[in-house]
């Protein structure tokens, strides 16, 4: 692994035994966890390639122990980096050498349920899907999914912000919380928002936790938007002779006016793979293959299927094919929902990305990849959010062979190119550690320490997650300092008052 | 480049800023801060001044405007994605997506009438730092839903950018939220990125008369919770519903929920909305345009346009406890109100004159909590009252917190949110 950690603190080590017996006071029982061989399952989260043994792990069921560990380790200056399920893809929650790793899984409940104001208050280690399975007697669901929802929680969503396929219609996390407890690094308990909109009227700090991949404060408990799930859903499967095709077809789609459900498309290495794996009935003698998913009242979806057929076939469709029953539409999926371990099958390895660019971009994009395909020698398979502009690239490498640093540096490049044509280096897998000394690509210096200055009001001493997210920590004392003193005129230009 | 300053006060709002500056570019805005930073000058920052009347007064030694930073500088129909500097008129904006078929569909409440102006004076900055929203809030989100991304300058006098021009983005803190509704307390933005949705093909709203605030929300709930996708839901009671599409509606309580979407879907839904609906009350029809000009009353609060300066709060509470808080308030004092989202955002109107701010607020953490928010009154009430909802001493500690970390010397509309 490549990513250099911040330097655990010897002072810390040195004191482990004490920290786990102070511990063990706040926590009794089992919630403190020491040994190696119990510590080895928390090593990593789903960015596997790196791996790291906690200090200890300590896995609280009240709020008010999560308070007195962080307060605890505030006092003690002993890092802490929280974890839900661990299924981030970006080395979120990689613990720390000289940390302690904050399990939330034992918060598993769900707290209320409230049809008439469309809302759930869960804990944060309840799972993404087990919301929706709380709510679906009754017709509704949780609308962010993102792929590993059976797995991952609702904590860490908030931490990630995370997505899935059908944000261009129904949102991200951010979009869809209306509330938040969370602990402060100091051991405060903050509560924000609730069952009602627009959090508490002052600065969105909802807004500003979300998405904080846990360097904020410790998530305790949520409160979600519920939906009424659309009465129907249709899938169709459009093929194209090449990708440019596929891309205009989407353009057109949305300047319809239709915003789908879902919007996905695959380039052909991908289609194969899936096809090869799961048999979904994808046509293998296409370049590029659009899923577009319309839901809503039946009356809307066969209005819409019919509009966006004809502007397939307006854009060079040389196949189209209409779900005609549920487990048709799951089965359209199904080659999508593997993808990713499909792809699996053919190479030893595989390498994610997850950069978004500007819809438009995509011919160039996929052309820049194909370029460096050469300049790599290793191959690449793309599997696309179309609608919001969301790439996942997989990379195809053997670490046996030792190609991971290549695979990695193949990676890098794609980010590159998506922030160059305009787009971001992480739709909705986060920094982390994996993409953290990229962001001097899309950020200035000042952008950056713009963002550290909310760390700043949070954390002032670091001590949440350190080491993700930012390329380099800057103290707090010295990002307060202004550069603009009285009596020193920095611009020439300036206006005198 | 160097900052406009003219001689003249920023309209009413700044009475008590001697200077105006009005920078044409974001170096310009820069050096403006800086200047103010340097000299410890408070600035009271605005667009066109439109929305002077929201937040507390501020104590400034001078204006900085954004209204010479125009211009829409990308906007691309099909990538759903507009973005424009901050002191572009958002008529502008509203007109240009109009011609493309598409809307800010965060619908933005227009303060004007209510403060006794004309509509449509305001910027795309403003409503970006005000966090403004509309009746279809409750499905598809406020401002900071919609903004992607922007570039501003700080209280350190450095610009900055956050975000970008594409939806799906998680990389580094969502900077662009936390600017948005910090009433340029933070930063000045220089431009903002948006995205921007297809306008609905048709719209209808169904109206049940005569019911009771109790009825009416238990009437919304149950619309809001079948799979209508209702893109608003709003109650006025008799007096108010007098009060909009210039009284066509009677004098009779309208409990309104509105679909909109292509037209087949409307129909459908319509349709069956209305055989779940139609034992709670009589049921009547908007289309269209007048549908449309019914939720453009609601979105501008014009039943309590009137052209006085009696307070008008805006209470945000979970939608079920709305009706349960009128109620309460009525006991202690007169008011008159009407609902949106719901019954989730309460307006109310104080007839005596009086804020009762005490009174409201322990009235809505009686009914579970929300936040109140002072949105009309006269510059001594508001210097007076506590404008925002005041906040818990830890949540109050990191917003203070934030402020001095981005506008350490608070030049930035200082007291603006209390």
């Amino acid at each position: 692994m490549s990513i250099a950690m911040p330097k655990p603190s010897a002072a810390v080590l040195s004191r482990r035994e004490e920290i786990v017996s102070a511990l063990r006071a706040i926590v009794p029982g089992e919630g403190v966890v020491d040994a190696t061989n119990e510590m080895r399952v928390f090593e990593s989260d789903g960015l596997t390639a790196y791996r790291q043994l906690p200090l200890v792990v300590v896995l609280p069921q009240t709020v008010k122990q999560v308070s007195k560990v962080l307060k605890y380790c505030h006092a003690n200056d002993i890092p802490v980096v929280p974890r839900g399920a661990g299924t981030s893809l970006s080395g979120g929650a990689l613990p720390l050498e000289d940390g302690v790793l904050l399990v939330l899984s034992k918060f598993n409940k769900v707290l209320d349920v409230d049809f008439d104001n469309r809302c759930a208050v869960v804990q944060p280690g309840v799972t993404n899907l087990g919301i929706t399975k709380a709510v679906d007697h009754r017709g509704f669901y949780y609308a962010p999914d993102p792929s590993s929802q059976i797995a991952c929680s609702i904590g860490g969503n908030i931490a990630e912000n995370s997505g899935g396929v059908h944000c261009l219609k129904y949102g991200l996390t951010t979009n869809n919380v209306l509330g938040l407890e969370f602990v402060t690094m100091e051991g405060e308990i903050v509560r924000i928002g609730g069952k009602h909109l627009d959090a508490d009227g002052g600065y969105d700090m909802l807004g500003l936790m979300t998405g904080s991949e846990g360097l904020l404060g410790v998530v305790t408990e949520v409160t979600v938007r519920i939906l009424q799930a659309p009465e129907t859903a249709r899938a169709v499967l459009i093929g194209f002779p090449t990708s440019e095709q596929g891309g205009e077809c989407v353009a057109a789609i949305i300047a319809r006016g239709i915003i789908p459900g879902g919007m996905e498309m695959m380039d052909r290495p991908a289609i194969h793979a899936a096809e090869d794996f799961v048999l979904a009935g994808y046509p293998r003698d296409v370049e590029a293959l659009l899923i577009v998913e319309l839901d809503g009242p039946k009356a809307e979806v066969d209005h819409l299927l019919s509009a966006v057929e004809t502007i397939a076939r307006e854009n060079g469709a040389t196949t189209t094919r209409v779900s005609q029953s549920e487990e048709e539409r799951a089965a359209f999926w199904a080659g999508r929902k593997a993808a990713f371990p499909a792809v699996g099958r053919i190479s030893p390895d595989y390498y994610c990305m997850d950069g978004t660019i500007p819809r438009k971009e995509l011919p160039r994009v996929l052309a820049g990849m194909k370029e460096m395909e050469k300049k790599y020698g290793l191959k690449v398979a793309n599997v696309f959010h179309a609608g919001d502009g969301n790439l996942h690239p997989l990379v195809l490498y053997d670490a046996n062979k030792g190609e991971l640093e290549k695979a990695e540096e193949f990676g890098n490049d794609i980010l590159r190119l998506c922030v160059e044509v305009g787009g971001v280096l992480t739709g909705e897998h986060g920094v982390g550690v994996e993409k953290r000394d990229l962001m001097p690509e899309m950020f200035s210096e000042t952008d950056l320490k713009h963002q550290q200055r909310v760390k700043c009001a949070f954390d002032a001493k670091h001590l949440l997650n350190p080491g993700k997210v930012f390329p380099q920590l800057h103290r707090c004392a010295e990002l307060g300092r202004m550069h603009v003193h009285k009596g020193e005129v920095a611009f020439p230009d300036l206006p005198r008052f | 480049m160097s900052a406009n300053a003219a001689a003249k006060p920023a309209g009413a709002s700044g009475a008590e800023a001697s200077r105006l500056f009005e920078p044409t570019s974001e170096d310009a805005l820069r050096d403006v801060i800086a200047g103010a930073v340097s000299e410890e000058v408070p600035l009271l920052v605005e667009g066109t001044g439109s929305k002077s009347g929201l937040g507390r007064p501020v104590q400034a030694g001078a204006t900085l405007s954004t209204r010479k930073l125009t211009g829409v500088t990308l906007y691309e129909p099909e990538e759903l994605v507009l973005s424009a500097r901050a002191g572009t008129p958002i008529a502008e904006i509203e007109a240009m997506l109009d011609e493309k078929h598409q809307r800010l569909e965060f619908e933005p409440i227009d303060y004007g009438p209510l403060h006794g102006r004309e509509r449509g004076l305001g910027t795309i900055g403003g409503v970006v730092a005000c966090n403004l929203a509309g009746p279809r809030r409750l499905k598809q989100g406020a401002a900071r839903d919609h903004v992607l991304g922007v570039r501003a300058v700080s209280g350190r006098a450095e610009i900055f950018k956050s975000g970008g021009r594409v939806v799906k983005n998680v990389t580094g803190y969502d900077l662009s939220k936390g600017i948005a509704g910090s009433f340029g307390t933070l930063a000045v933005m220089s431009e903002v990125t948006i995205k921007v949705l297809p306008k609905s093909e048709a719209e209808t709203t169904l109206l049940l008369r005569g019911l009771d605030d109790e009825a009416a929300s238990a009437a919304m709930a149950l619309a809001l919770g079948s799979p209508a996708e209702a893109s608003g839901a709003a109650h006025l009671p008799m007096l108010t519903a007098a009060r909009v599409m210039d009284g066509a509606l009677g004098n009779e309580p309208a409990t309104a929920i509105r679909l909109d979407g292509f037209g087949p879907s409307v129909e459908a839904r319509a349709k069956h909305l209305g055989t779940v609906l139609e034992e709670r009350g009589r049921l009547e029809h908007l289309h269209g345009e007048e549908s449309r000009a019914f939720w453009r009353d609601v979105k501008d609060a014009i039943p309590f346009a009137d052209g006085s300066e009696r307070p008008v709060w805006r209470v945000s509470v979970a939608p079920t406890s709305g009706h349960a808080l009128v109620m309460g308030l009525r006991r202690h004092a007169a008011i008159d109100a009407f609902y949106d989202w719901q019954g989730g955002l309460v307006w109310l109107r104080m007839e005596s004159g009086e804020a009762e701010a005490d009174l409201v607020r322990a009235g809505v953490s009686r009914i579970g909590g929300g936040h109140a928010t002072l949105v009309r009154a006269t510059d001594q009430v508001r210097a007076a009252t506590e404008v925002f909802q005041p906040h818990a001493p830890a949540l109050a500690g990191l917003s203070r917190r934030l402020k001095e970390q981005f506008d350490p010397a608070g030049v930035l509309n200082p007291g603006k949110m209390g």
